[in-house]
């Protein structure tokens, strides 16, 4: 689904990402972990496409075709979608007028999803203006299910949220992510950012990544990897599994 | 239901821009239609009971001479406009009355058409009497290939009275050659309400505009909304002013403008007078290229008790929401096509479905032209 070869991104004049590389399969589903300011979300930012993240090097492979110098939309269409953690408030601009235009012509019936995640009474209300926490994740995930990427990056899906909130939020990225289907059937994949890992229990997550200082530094069992991080620390797991 | 307007002079290309401002020709959604076409008066009726539309001329024949209105929000000497219509010897323009308790479902149409003359001026005096609910769509526009250009001065006097509603929804669809200088002002009794929506999509030489409402009566209320889109060449400078006089008087002044190049000149002003009194002045401003968006919102409170704000912002499309959009698969034009939309969609409080549709639907065709 998705390969990253070799990549370096700035920021400006700086330098934040440094020669990361990953590969996620069809119907895998990845952790990235890391401490604030390692470069997670820059990695998600520079997939989706953003202007701000100039990649220097390397290359995003993207269902076999190299997506590195498109734009955010053209990625888009082509199924890489992503949750945000902050996303931007757009006054004017109501929920529902900003998912029409989303589905375009596809025969989505925006009442219904809306419901299936609480945001029905939110449609009619600029986006993601005096949203809660819990709100702006409904929200995301809502666009999202018009959307209907084939690969979806989540950053901090739990973050702000009550564990009421979480568990619809997890049940609905688990049915984006295909979890309800059997492995051999599940094609779609994604790449979680998460500090706690309450969304793990959710998605089932294959596999686990260490940023630290815009590196991939190690990779392993998701719920190992978290669990040392919890117990250690960040520093001290690193040196750990360095060893 | 008033006659359908016959007006086989205007070609298709104008009877398009005469629909694009709010017209309805068939009148199957109007109960009132008033149409003046340079300075001749082509329809003037109304179906609705309890309303009156007629030319100016005829109301101060029925009414001799209206004398507790004529001039009495606006000032004659106010400025050379005012003095150039009250110095005509044949005034035109029309005069629309909404009897006590009378309530118009489907509104009234004015349209003014300039097609030949130099100047177009017209007067209108709209009143609404006590507990009377009144909505008039004013649509305002010139014929599509004006050549030598012309200028429209139109004086406008409201009269809300105790309990009564008026709601007035002016669209403009004027020529790059054509100024129009529209002269307003309104007077609201007790717990009435003055609604004034602008919408000015198209090029136009130079608007210069200011409208008044005064609130007199206790607990009385006036929204301006204004949303306008300023092309290279054009000049407008467009304002609303609320005098809080009355005990509970209320009042918000919102503008939305958007500059392509040209210029915009945005006032407000609010003047808190008696305690109890609240208002609130928001303009926003986009500058899509390099033109000017000059805002200058004032709050004037003179006594204790009187609650004044004003909000006012102008800047660029913001890059992170674009690219938001465009990470749901928004092209960069669809993605600012959306976002400006949203700006400019402004919802008035009050303002019958059909008005706001109307609304919708004149700032749809300025979308679908790539704004």
């Amino acid at each position: 689904m998705l390969h990253i070869e070799d990549l370096h991104v700035k920021v400006g004049d700086k330098e934040v990402l440094h020669d990361i590389n990953l590969h996620i399969d069809d119907g895998e589903t990845h952790v990235l972990l890391g401490p604030n300011g390692s470069g997670k979300t820059t990695l998600l930012m520079t997939i989706m496409g953003f202007s701000n993240y100039t990649i220097t090097e390397g290359k995003i492979i993207f269902k076999g075709e190299d997506v590195t110098k498109i734009k955010a939309h053209e990625r888009a269409k082509r199924g890489i979608g992503m949750l945000f953690q902050r996303p931007p408030t757009i006054s004017g601009l109501k929920l529902g007028k900003m998912l029409t235009a989303i589905s375009k012509s596809k025969e989505e019936n925006i009442p219904e999803l809306a419901k299936s995640v609480h945001m029905d009474k939110f449609l009619e209300r600029d986006i993601n203006k005096g949203f809660s926490g819990g709100e702006i994740k409904r929200s995301e995930v809502l666009q999202l299910m018009i959307q209907n990427p084939d690969f979806i990056m989540l950053d901090e899906p739990e973050s702000g949220v009550d564990l009421e909130n979480i568990s619809l939020i997890g049940t609905a990225i688990g049915s984006l992510l295909e979890k309800d289907k059997y492995l051999i059937k599940r094609k779609k994949s994604g790449l979680v950012i998460t500090h706690t890992g309450y969304i793990l229990d959710y998605l089932d997550a294959d596999k686990g990544h260490v940023m630290c200082d815009g590196e991939i530094k190690c990779h392993g069992n998701p719920r190992e990897i978290l669990k040392d991080i919890k117990q250690r620390g960040y520093k001290e797991c690193l040196e750990c599994r360095h060893q | 239901m008033p006659s359908p307007v016959n007006v086989p002079e205007l070609s298709k290309a104008d009877q398009d821009r005469v629909t694009q401002v709010g017209m309805d020709l068939t009148l199957k959604n109007r109960c009132g239609s008033y149409l003046q076409m340079d300075q001749d008066i082509v329809q003037a009726e109304c179906s609705q009971q309890g309303i009156e539309v007629l030319s100016f001329k005829k109301a101060m024949e029925k009414y001799d001479g209206m004398k507790e209105y004529t001039w009495q929000a606006v000032s004659p000497e106010k400025d050379d406009i005012t003095r150039y219509v009250a110095a005509q010897k044949d005034p035109k323009g029309y005069v629309i009355i909404a009897h006590k308790g009378s309530n118009n479902i489907l509104p009234i149409q004015a349209c003014l058409y300039l097609g030949r003359e130099q100047i177009q001026h017209v007067h209108n005096i709209i009143i609404a009497e006590e507990g009377a609910e009144l909505h008039i769509i004013s649509g305002c526009t010139s014929g599509a290939h004006v050549g030598k250009g012309g200028a429209h001065y139109g004086i406008s006097e409201f009269f809300v009275k105790k309990d009564a509603k008026i709601s007035f929804t002016m669209i403009h669809n004027w020529s790059e050659n054509i100024e129009v200088y529209p002269r307003s002002a309104s007077i609201v009794e007790d717990n009435g309400v003055f609604l004034s929506n602008y919408v000015c999509m198209h090029p136009v030489k130079k608007i210069q505009m200011y409208p008044t409402a005064t609130l007199k009566g206790t607990n009385s209320v006036a929204r301006f909304s204004s949303v306008v889109i300023s092309t290279p060449g054009s000049y407008m400078d467009i304002g609303s002013r609320a005098i809080l006089e009355g005990k509970g008087a209320s009042a918000e002044l919102i503008t939305r403008a958007i500059t392509k190049g040209g210029t915009i000149i945005s006032r407000g002003h609010i003047n808190g007078k008696t305690a109890g009194t609240r208002g609130h002045l928001e303009c926003k401003g986009l500058i899509l290229n390099d033109g000017l968006i000059y805002a200058i919102p004032e709050i004037e409170g003179s006594v204790v008790g009187t609650e004044l704000s004003h909000e006012a912002a102008v800047g660029k499309l913001a890059r992170d929401e674009i690219e938001y959009l465009m990470s749901r698969g928004l092209d960069e034009d669809e993605a600012t096509a959306t976002i400006i939309r949203g700006f400019l969609d402004v919802k008035i409080a009050g303002l019958p479905e059909a008005l706001q549709r109307q609304i919708d639907s004149s700032i749809d065709v300025a979308e679908k032209a790539g704004f």
